[in-house]
């Protein structure tokens, strides 16, 4: 585990991280104000890379050119760390990031060239959260704290804590596709909403978990308020922008206050499920695996409660 | 809301390679030959001896609901075009509770007749950034023409169920785009996706028997053969409303067809 950490390319994978996250804006933005086809060629606008900047064009253009700039950034992301990480599962990471940007450009003239058809809209939108959070794990492996020597500790508990983090990972994750699927017209709410209850309930088990067990072990406590806040403000968005659908639905056109909900709520999601994965690998690194709770070997120094 | 299958997944999937191509294979629906006139008029003709008629109106029961105003600030060319507010055209009326954009139509009772499509076009112009008209009534295979008026680019982007899909821009000043559905159809949406406001219908009838309201809510189906038919009138927001009439030789018989009147979803 213990390998020079690089600076530079760790913030580097930072600065590529929040670009993605502004990725995310930019195509929830397309989406709540209906924009996505306003630009009916792919990949250029008419065969030019200046359309007039108009109406929808500036959503979906924006959008394809923000998305051009991370194809760039991942791919010198890539390149670095396949020359200078020592971890191979590192380097290949940085390949998967790279297979996910460039899959994301092809669905993404797909969803254009098909005429946005549920299944290749939402599957954008989902992969759209997954690179996020590719990108986002890639920054912190590389960054010091996953590099340097941690004091593990151990949980007693009951579901152990590893196991929830990796159930609620895979709630979020899914709950991204019922909420995808929702919103490119696949789908009808209900799905979501029961999504919502199980995410709901499986992120307070895991931040409770983490509280009650870890109080006294800082990052292992952090995370339990990060996801606390998060989810709080997600239901918060979800209500608001679930509410915002009813109210205009009957205007001839997107109004701002459901622009901002649905996006800010889409972009929520992506940030609940970077977390939760944080959350996870964080979990994965400090705490032992349940079978070495029987172990004898166990200092008690190590043990957080 | 749509019901999307597997199988949709899986043609979403299998067209990938032919996208990525550029061989999509879209071909343009005035190339293909109309599902209901690709057979010569080989079937009953109608005899204008004994052709009769159905007249009537549209009419909307209670309050019509509030329009909304269409906020065209994020084009100015669609903003300057007009000198006071623009509001949603979803309901439009006239005196008496008459309803506009009505397509009433014969959907049944003439079997046996076929009907070539007309070769005069119908016009679909794009003015104001907004379509003119709201609501088109076109014959299966007959030509529109869809021509910009504006200052700006629009998008026409039909979005059917039976029929293809398509989605062309228009410059300013471009020549008219001339397109025509195979299939009938009541009624597929269209709209720009460069200015979300914008949005119509096309009715896409096997028959020459239609007739789309204006704000006197009337409507004549001249030149009917004796017979029973079921009218229908269509309207985006109230759906669809059935009668059936039976007409003699040279009879003339009137028909009314009340919509109930909805709240506005949310004021």
């Amino acid at each position: 585990m213990n390998t020079a950490p690089n600076p530079s390319l760790h913030k580097y994978a930072v600065f590529t991280a929040i670009c993605t996250f502004l990725l995310l804006i930019a195509g929830a933005l397309v989406t709540s104000n209906d924009a996505g086809l306003s630009v009916p060629t792919w990949p250029l606008a008419w065969g030019t890379v200046t359309p007039p900047m108009v109406g929808g064009i500036v959503y979906e253009w924006s959008h394809r050119v923000i998305a051009a700039t991370i194809g760039f950034l991942t791919i010198i992301l890539a390149v670095w760390l396949w020359m200078a990480e020592k971890r191979p599962w590192m380097r290949w990471m940085g390949f998967a990031a790279l297979s996910g940007v460039i899959a994301q450009g092809i669905l993404g003239g797909m969803t254009v060239r098909m005429f946005q058809p549920p299944p290749v809209s939402a599957a954008h939108a989902t992969l759209a959260q997954l690179f996020f959070s590719t990108v986002v794990a890639i920054a912190f492996f590389t960054g010091s704290w996953w590099q340097s020597d941690i004091a593990e500790v151990e949980d007693e508990g009951n579901p152990p804590v590893r196991s929830l983090t990796v159930w609620t990972v895979a709630a979020v994750f899914l709950q991204l596709i019922l909420g995808a699927a929702f919103r490119h017209k696949g789908f009808g709410i209900f799905p979501h909403l029961i999504g919502a209850v199980i995410v709901t309930i499986l992120v307070f088990k895991t931040a409770a978990a983490l509280k009650r067990r870890f109080a006294d072990t800082p990052p292992l406590r952090k995370c339990a308020n990060v996801l606390h806040i998060l989810i709080g403000v997600q239901l918060l968005l979800g209500a608001g922008a679930w509410w915002s659908r009813i109210y205009s639905a009957r205007f001839p056109q997107p109004i701002p206050v459901m622009v901002v909900f649905t996006v800010v709520h889409t972009v929520t999601g992506a940030l609940l499920l970077a977390t939760t994965l944080l959350t996870a690998l964080v979990t994965h690194r400090m705490i032992r695996p349940g079978t070495a709770v029987a172990e004898p070997s166990a200092s008690p120094q190590q043990v957080a409660q | 809301m749509k019901k999307r299958t597997f199988g949709t997944y899986s043609l979403a999937i299998g067209a990938f390679a032919m996208v990525m191509t550029g061989c999509g294979g879209k071909k343009d629906e005035s190339t293909e030959a109309p599902a209901s006139t690709a057979v010569p008029a080989a079937g009953k003709t109608v005899d204008a001896a004994t052709a009769g008629e159905v007249t009537g109106s549209v009419k909307l029961d209670g309050a019509a609901p509030k329009m909304r105003t269409i906020s065209m600030a994020a084009e100015p060319n669609c903003a300057k075009a007009h000198s006071g507010p623009v509001t949603s055209e979803e309901v439009v009326t006239g005196d008496g509770g008459a309803l506009a954009n009505v397509v009433v139509y014969v959907k049944s009772g003439l079997d046996g007749y076929s009907f070539p499509a007309p070769s005069t076009p119908v016009k679909f112009e794009q003015q104001g950034c907004q379509y003119h008209p709201h609501v088109a009534g076109v014959m299966v295979g007959q030509n529109i023409d869809v021509a910009n008026a504006d200052m700006t680019t629009h998008n026409i982007h039909p979005i059917p169920k039976v029929n293809r899909e398509w989605n062309e821009s228009q410059p300013p000043g471009a020549a008219p785009i001339e397109k025509s559905f195979p299939r009938d159809e009541i009624a597929i949406p269209v709209k720009c996706n460069i200015h979300p406001w914008m949005k119509a219908y096309m009715a896409v009838l096997p028959n020459p028997y239609f007739q789309v309201t204006t704000k006197d809510g009337a409507f004549d189906l001249k030149n009917l053969p004796p017979g029973t038919y079921t009218l229908t009138a269509w309207h985006e927001l109230y759906g669809t409303s059935d009668q059936t009439v039976t007409i003699g030789a040279k009879e003339s018989k009137a028909v009314t067809f009340v919509f109930k009147a909805t709240p506005p979803a949310a004021d």
